[in-house]
């Protein structure tokens, strides 16, 4: 018989309780690991965008191949808000009969259920308040699919086209999209608009429709693009003049390079003669993986690795070797949580200490923290000037969260006057022309050496790098007064370093505060969303958010200037709060602690709700 | 004792190679191991192999790993950049010095335990990878700065000087270099300078991982009687298979040996290897019968020496990535940076 959208009975959905929003909604997609609907997916999130709607997916996915639950959750939000709102989708696709329960339960009230009810689910499977929508996905595509494999993929796009109908989202765009992904394989095209239409007209012919929930062509995406932080990090690794990349496999830094080495086949390479400006290794393990981007980067070539929270552990000790040897080094951490099985598929801002102090004895490391793909480009390029300029491992601090999601974000930029530095290396000429040359002289008083590159001299310039057993002139010593030089040039470098890393950028809030918030990276977004919250509720912030380490004096200012100020973060012990109180010597009363760590990213409704409750429980 | 510069004085009839340098400017430091040390001999032996290759000093990169083998890069090649790296991981920081540039020589030296113990894993993969680099593994047995424990290729059945007999079985670097694909592999003795420079030499022209296992007794901790590492011991077990002649273009290459018992090679790079065989049944192009033999000789208590196994033509690391010519460390912006237009593209296909 032909299907109405089926409302469960005790009158609670009906079309007076039922969620009724344009362009500011969530869609959660439940999936089976593996079942080809990751492509669908980004179809329905990029034809929202072309509507000229933001919408911001993010990947909640097990570390699993096939057959395990994943989610892809679709915040579309007029207002461009791109963090995650929190709380239940408005309309859950469930897709998995494996997570039912748990996804019905998660819908909003007056929410959305869009489920496949070729064999219908009983109706105590179901709430008395969201609406029920049944669409035979599998009995339409049975029906026009023999092949298993094009019954399963096109069941995807049949669904993509029902849910169309369903939300109005113009199926133009989306057949234009089909037709740039197909580009040239017309059959192709022509099969999956089909399949579209198998959808659309299913639950035209069927249900009433529009839901509650719709799309409307808009204008807030602008000329912004869609890119994850991993390939935005590694194009900018190959605009920063990178030549050698050394990486081990480890989620959720595995994409970066695999986007660089999609770049460099694309830009790196002589199309007659197939001959490559780079090197890609896979090594054996993280150990292997820095240890050749230490040799590169002494020898003169600028290179990376890209890796995890695991892998910054294995890499301690050579990390360490290159501050005291002074080897610039890039090392892109994407951050996620524990060691081990340790939900690598779960974002966390958990390796802040761990990169600021990396290695044994005294160290102290430079990091950049990039909130969006816009600055994973920037700060991946910027990060191999400033290995050069400061003979030091820098580390670009992204997380699961920037990494491995699309994101809407600023147009990347590129001035072609922009020169690569590459720091104090002196030349044959330099040394031919008498010019005293000590590996580990400060002569320019800003704690940076300079330093020569293998093979430049016959019979000048030629040193041997070892750790922290030498004198300045580089000969092996050890001496106290020796080893204590070194050391204070070192901290003077360090302290160089905080007029070279991005400065911190400050938001004022609209009313007069005392109240401050300093906050970096993937958190970005849902502070803005958050602040504004707060403001409802009359609660004003000045906002800081931190982009690199070692604090420029602009971040000991702020905190100088306001009463009390929140640090907000993505770890269990408040990192960045900690290297604060530490480096710049606050009182610890004056910060207080703001941090989400269950792996889901943080959300403007988290922020505000910890906030306004610390500010009650002060007040009272 | 490093402090103590060694004099620079030259004896003004001291001979000098074509590119003017006397053996003296291919030395280093005054070495600071003990007296006796096998390891300053296997030195003395690059010093004397660079100096009759005529190599430019300063195109060659030396690097170590930690222990005694590896502080001895001070001791030679003073003229080059050096790098003591941590231990165990030489290996890594070689292959991305290489693949840095391509045009210099690589020469890596390490010890048993750098290479066989904390390193196993490292100096695998350098192997299999083919790097282009001289690998040096200065064997002891037994580890000198921390006073004598035994490496990982102590013999089962060596004795310590403490009087600990070892009960594990020890690597065989030589074996496992042959199964990885070294394209050049060879053993010697720090005491057998005849066949000890030549293998260097050759393996300095090799343009694949050569990888050259010495065996070089301690003085202090491992040349005692019931050492399988000691003088004596070498010296009564050594099996010498070949010895070696490098001639690099500029002599006339004539054979005047009984048939069977030369072989001429001709490396890639156009030196050509003369073998004097000791063994004329032994085929050092034969992977497979080389790793049998040499376990079949082991298992008598022989130590084979000599060149094991060479590929005249390898392929290295760089070949398979297929990188420029120039080296990726001379590449400047017009090769690198793709530049604004190319981005515009990038950012029109993410709308």
């Amino acid at each position: 018989m032909l299907q109405q959208i089926d409302r469960v009975a005790q009158g609670g959905a009906n079309g007076n309780t039922s969620l009724q929003r344009v362009n500011d909604f969530v869609v959660k997609f439940a999936n089976v690991n593996g079942s080809g609907s990751a492509s669908a997916n980004a179809l329905f999130a990029k034809a929202v965008l072309r509507m000229g709607i933001a919408a911001t997916p993010r990947n909640i996915f097990p570390s699993n191949i096939q057959g395990l639950p994943t989610w892809y959750e679709v915040r579309i939000s007029d207002a461009g808000h791109l963090a995650a709102r929190g709380g239940g989708p408005d309309l859950m696709i469930a897709m998995n009969p494996q997570t039912w329960d748990q996804d019905v339960k998660s819908i909003e009230p007056g929410g959305y259920l869009f489920y496949d009810n070729t064999k219908p689910m009983p109706p105590e499977k179901f709430r008395n308040d969201i609406t029920v929508i049944g669409v035979p996905l599998t009995e339409i595509t049975n029906k026009a699919y023999t092949d298993s494999r094009q019954r399963q993929l096109f069941k995807n796009i049949v669904g993509l086209g029902a849910l169309s109908a369903l939300i109005e989202m113009d199926p133009a765009v989306i057949e234009k999209l089909l037709s740039e992904q197909f580009k040239g394989r017309d059959k192709l095209i022509a099969a999956n608009v089909q399949a579209l239409n198998m959808g659309r007209d299913w639950v035209k012919q069927n249900l009433d429709w529009p839901i509650g929930l719709t799309l409307k062509h808009a204008n807030t995406v602008g000329d912004r693009i869609f890119i994850d932080g991993n390939s935005a990090a590694a194009l900018g690794a190959v605009y920063g003049g990178a030549t050698v990349c050394a990486w081990y496999p480890i989620t959720p830094s595995s994409s970066l390079a695999e986007a660089f080495i999609r770049y460099c086949g694309q830009m790196r390479t002589d199309k007659a003669t197939g001959k490559k400006n780079y090197a890609i290794v896979q090594a054996e393990d993280e150990l292997a993986s820095i240890g050749m981007v230490i040799g590169a980067a002494w020898n003169g070539s600028r290179a990376f690795t890209a890796t995890s929270g695991p892998g910054i552990s294995l890499m301690q000790e050579f990390i360490g070797l290159a501050y005291f040897a002074e080897i610039p080094a890039v090392i892109f951490d994407v951050q996620r949580a524990g060691p081990s099985t340790g939900m690598p598929t779960r974002t966390q801002q958990t390796d802040i200490t761990a990169c600021a102090y990396a290695s044994h004895g005294d160290t102290k490391h430079v990091l950049l923290i990039p909130e969006d793909p816009y600055e994973c480009f920037e700060f991946g390029a910027l990060a191999f000037d400033l290995a050069d300029r400061l003979q030091t491992p820098i580390f670009v601090m992204l997380d699961l969260e920037i990494g491995m999601n699309d994101r809407l974000t600023k147009p990347f930029e590129w001035d072609d006057a922009r020169r690569l530095d590459r720091g104090k290396v002196m030349t044959a000429e330099d040394l031919e022309s008498g010019k005293l040359f000590g590996r580990y002289l400060d002569v320019d008083n800003d704690g940076i050496a300079y330093r020569t590159l293998p093979g430049t001299h016959p019979t000048k310039g030629a040193f041997f790098t070892r750790g922290t057993s030498k004198n300045s002139m580089a000969r092996y010593s050890e001496e106290g007064a020796d080893y204590q030089e070194n050391m204070e040039r070192l901290l003077k470098k360090h302290h160089t370093a905080r007029f070279l890393v991005p400065p911190a950028i400050e938001r004022k809030a609209d009313a007069p505060t005392k109240l401050g918030a300093i906050y970096y990276g993937s958190t970005s977004p849902a502070i803005a969303e958050a602040d504004a919250l707060l403001a409802e509720q009359g609660i004003h912030l000045d906002l800081l958010r931190v982009r690199g380490f070692p604090f420029g004096p602009e971040v000991e200012a702020f905190i100088e200037a306001h009463d009390h100020v929140f640090v907000v973060e993505q770890n269990r012990d408040g990192q960045l709060r900690s290297l604060l109180i530490n480096e710049l010597e606050i009182n610890p009363k004056k910060l207080g602690k703001v941090v989400h760590y269950d792996g889901t990213p943080i959300s403007a409704r988290f922020i505000a709700g910890a906030i306004a409750a610390n500010i009650e429980k002060a007040a009272q | 004792m490093t402090f103590l510069a060694k004099p620079k004085l030259h004896h003004p009839e001291l001979h000098k190679n074509s590119l003017g340098y006397t053996r003296r400017d291919y030395e280093g430091a005054i070495s600071t191991l003990c007296a006796g040390c096998g390891h300053d001999s296997i030195s003395a032996a690059i010093v004397r192999a660079c100096f009759e290759l005529e190599l430019p000093p300063h195109r060659i990169a030396k690097l170590s790993g930690i222990g005694c083998s590896s502080k001895t890069p001070t001791y030679f090649l003073g003229a080059s950049h050096g790098f003591n790296s941590v231990h165990g991981r030489m290996p890594s920081v070689l292959t991305g010095a290489n693949l840095a540039n391509k045009d210099l020589i690589y020469l890596g030296v390490s010890g048993d335990g750098d290479s066989a113990s904390i390193g196993l894993g490292q100096f695998a993969h350098a192997m299999r990878r083919g790097v282009n680099m001289v690998y040096i593994v200065e064997n002891n047995g037994v580890y000198g700065l921390t006073k004598g424990q035994f490496s990982a290729t102590s013999d089962k059945g060596a004795k310590s000087k403490r009087g600990v007999v070892n009960s594990d079985e020890a690597i065989d670097l030589v074996g496992m270099a042959l199964q990885l694909g070294a394209t050049f592999v060879a053993r010697s003795f720090s005491g057998d300078k005849a066949q000890l420079v030549p293998l260097i030499e050759a393996a300095l022209k090799h343009e694949g991982a050569a990888f050259i296992d010495c065996l070089s007794p301690c003085v202090a901790f491992n040349n005692h009687e019931g050492s399988t590492k000691s003088f004596d011991y070498v010296r009564e077990h050594n099996a010498a298979m070949n010895y070696l002649d490098v001639i690099t273009g500029r002599e006339e290459i004539t054979v005047d040996y009984a048939p069977g018992s030369v072989e001429m090679v001709t490396q890639h790079d156009g030196s050509t290897l003369r073998l004097r065989k000791l063994h004329t049944d032994y085929d050092l192009h034969d992977r497979v019968s080389a790793l049998t033999y040499m376990q079949e000789r082991h298992a008598v208590g022989e130590i084979v020496t000599g060149l094991l196994y060479v590929d005249p033509n390898p392929r290295d690391l760089h070949g398979h990535l297929k990188t420029s010519d120039t080296p990726l460390n001379a590449l400047q912006e017009d090769a690198l940076v793709p530049g604004s237009s190319a981005l515009a593209k990038i950012n029109a296909g993410l709308r």
